[in-house]
């Protein structure tokens, strides 16, 4: 089969099983386009923004396992590009990112639309190609697939210069089987002995606490890691990247850690003897002071990615290789040697635990005659009956969304948790739609971060995705103005949101249905009648609490037992 | 800690910015830095000096090695190894001076590979300090120009860092 360079690009992505890209059209991908038009296979849907393109994408790989594939022209189609590209990157997503470029003779010339695209994403992908023949277009494509889903996943980028897709140049077409690189081989299998080196210090372990991420959501591990941890009957906690991977409503799940963890979670880890840190990372909101990060424990890691072993916090007894497959003969180990596990010990552990936990550090003001956020979260986990996809962008509702919203399986809790990033929520929550069109999908947001994706409802008109908008609006940039308020001495600057739009009168005007909440007792209702619209999107503008906190909290460069409560249940504590 | 780095990565267009931005993007020390193709075109060595506590040479080893472009990689300093670094080296040679430079290059074993009334120009290698020596030894207003290589390694014994 003879085809041209356009062609073969998209016959690369029909090849490689992708069913949508999420795109915009420019100079450098004209051809490109041209191709896409003449073909019914992959489906190309137009944003309105290049970063909402990187974050359906990115949406829509979080929430099927798949890659997400976007197409931008050169410049900046590229540069809009970026910040979904980073998105992506700090959180190991599967992504593969087509940039248009300008022809290679014009390459350094600053010609139009010209821009140093492998340079500029260079830091921020797991790796970028520039293609400068036609006759690379297919093993390039093939290989930056492969790069973006094997090992620890991550955005790669194929910059394509025009000329190379020029259709007047035809060649034979065929998409290889396989790849081989010799200087690219992620591992494959933890190894045994230390996966038994591992198993001797659970089975000797008198305080155990698992810390799971984000990479048993990507490794597709949660059920072993269920197994695991049934298995053992250890407490287990989760940072934000990986709710879900563990029912939350399991008696031994402690919720998730961190700055905003519980309580419960932030104590064990003060107080574990082995940590079994699984696809985590430690980041620096999830260990707080590295000085004061688990004092007593010795600490296994099972990662993928031999660089994140002893990168932030020194480990015992690292195992590297998939998640997936070291909790499998984990777990098959605990299976075996059950009786040998410290029982006496751990039930007094779990004494200790429920005593943390009946603090009920997440307690909040539910007299109130205003929408608390937290009340907005519960009453949508209500309605959705706990299995909506949530997506949501960064700030104090996302927080909110983590602690309210308890998530019982992976890959429905979706949100930019490394770098982030505000605005990533509308459009993420469009990639999610498109793989699954019959599920619940809600964008937990506030009025800040909306605003910067806000452009893509008319994505979602043009589509019709019914997705629901859960503003939580409290007419701040929520997150800033509560550390301003605990660090700043109250001086709020510039965390006031002035001349807020009417959102109700701008989803209209996008051709969607808004809805004004303001009162705690209609909110059900409300959320009832948003959902029962099963063909529109509706976009929920809820008047939550002003001055709420998100609690408890750590503040930066503090240990995990010392957190601060809310006020309120300070208060108790002190009088009790 | 000195550490003094061996890589072997696919000789492409941008393999060198991704070391290089990778030093910087981590802020990692890096002293110097060369590289060039090897007997197999498709294949650069590049040999880098940086200096950090063990943990921070973990993870730049780590880092390097998960660069899609590199092949294989292997700390020198971890075994007995020999470096070696060539300076090119101008310095004022008048008169009376003239015989001190010829002296003291030939004591380092230089090459004086240029001539002037006024200058010559010395060829040295050898490791780091012994070129430091050199310098050290000719008189500071007598140095014109100094070009240095940064340092190659590679390691004794009948093993070889190829694929």
């Amino acid at each position: 089969m003879e085809l041209n360079g356009a062609e073969i690009v998209v016959q690369c992505l029909r090849d490689e099983g992708v069913e949508y890209v999420f795109g915009y059209p420019g100079g450098a991908v004209l051809h490109i386009y041209d191709a896409l038009f003449q073909q019914q296979e992959v489906h190309h849907i137009l944003v309105r923004h290049e970063q909402a393109a990187t974050h359906a994408a990115d949406g829509y790989a979080r929430a099927t396992g798949k890659p997400g594939v976007a197409l931008v022209t050169s410049g900046p189609g590229a540069t809009n590009a970026v910040t979904g590209i980073a998105t992506a990157y700090m959180d190991s997503i599967p992504m593969v990112v087509l940039t248009g470029q300008v022809a290679t003779p014009f390459i350094g010339s600053d010609a139009f639309q010209e821009v140093d695209t492998v340079g500029i994403t260079r830091p921020c992908v797991k790796h970028n190609f520039l293609i400068k023949d036609v006759r690379d277009i297919a093993e390039t494509i093939k290989k930056a697939f492969y790069i973006a889903t094997s090992g620890r996943p991550g955005p790669v980028v194929v910059d394509i210069p025009k000329d190379v897709t020029d259709p007047a140049i035809r060649i034979p077409y065929e998409y290889p089987k396989k790849v081989e690189m010799r200087s690219y081989n992620p591992v494959t299998k933890g190894h045994s002995g230390q996966i038994k080196k591992a198993m001797e210090l659970i089975l000797k372990a008198e305080r155990p606490v698992f810390y799971t991420g984000g990479g048993v959501v990507t490794g597709d591990a949660s059920k072993p890691l269920i197994d695991l941890v049934r298995e053992t009957g250890f407490p287990i906690t989760s940072t934000l990247m990986g709710l879900g991977a563990f029912p939350a409503s399991d008696k031994q799940f402690l919720g998730m850690l961190g700055m905003h963890g519980t309580y419960e979670a932030n104590m064990a880890m003060h107080e574990t003897d082995v940590l079994i840190a699984v696809g985590s990372r430690f980041d620096d909101r999830v260990t707080g002071k590295i000085a004061l990060f688990c004092p007593n424990a010795t600490i296994i890691h099972i990662d993928i990615d031999p660089s994140s072993i002893s990168k932030n916090v020194r480990v015992d007894v690292p195992i590297v290789g998939p998640v997936k497959q070291v909790l499998r003969d984990m777990a098959k180990l605990a299976q075996e040697h059950k009786a040998d596990i410290n029982t006496t010990a751990i039930k007094h552990w779990w004494e200790r635990i429920e005593k943390w936990r009946a603090v009920d550090c997440l307690r909040y003001d539910r007299s109130a005659e205003v929408i608390k956020p937290q009340y907005a979260v519960e009453m949508l986990h209500k309605v959705t009956k706990g299995d909506a996809y949530i997506t949501s962008d960064v700030g104090q509702h996302q927080m909110f969304a983590a602690q309210f919203y308890p998530f019982e399986k992976p890959r429905r809790w979706i949100n930019s948790g490394g770098l982030g990033t505000m605005g990533f929520g509308l459009p993420s929550a469009m990639g999610v739609k498109f793989a699954y069109p019959k599920a619940d999908v809600a964008v937990v947001t506030g009025e800040g971060s909306i605003q910067m994706c806000i452009q893509e409802l008319a994505t979602c008109k043009q589509y019709e995705l019914p997705l629901k908008i859960v503003l939580l609006n409290n007419g701040y940039l929520g997150m800033v103005r509560q550390w301003q308020e605990f660090f700043y001495s109250g001086r709020y600057s510039h965390s006031y949101v002035d001349s807020l739009p009417d959102f109700v009168k701008l989803a209209e005007s996008f051709g969607h249905v808004g809805m004004h909440v303001t009162r705690p007792g209609d909110l059900e209702a409300a959320y009832e009648e948003a959902f029962a619209m099963k063909d529109r999107l509706v976009f929920m503008d809820i008047k939550i609490d002003p001055e709420e906190n998100v609690y408890p909290m750590i503040e930066a460069g503090k240990g995990h037992h010392e957190m601060y409560m809310s006020p309120q249940l300070s208060a108790e504590r002190e009088l009790a | 800690m000195r550490h003094i780095i061996s890589l072997l990565m696919e000789n492409e267009a941008g393999a060198l910015s991704r070391v290089a931005g990778l030093f910087s993007a981590r802020g990692y020390n890096i002293e110097s830095l060369t590289v060039a193709p090897t007997e197999d075109p498709t294949l650069s060595r590049m040999t880098l000096v940086t200096r950090g506590s063990d943990a921070v040479i973990e993870q730049i080893t780590k880092q390097l090695n998960k660069l899609i472009d590199v092949v294989k990689l292997v700390d020198l300093s971890e075994g007995k190894h020999i470096e070696r670094e060539l300076m090119l080296i101008k310095v004022r040679a008048e008169k009376t001076y003239r015989d001190e430079v010829k002296r003291l290059a030939d004591i380092f074993r230089g090459n004086i590979i240029d001539v002037t009334d006024t200058s010559f120009i010395i060829e040295m290698t050898g490791d780091c300090d012994k070129l430091d020596a050199f310098i050290k030894a000719i008189h500071p207003d007598m140095v014109v120009e100094v070009v240095r290589s940064g340092a190659l390694g590679i390691a004794r014994g009948d093993k070889g860092l190829n694929l």
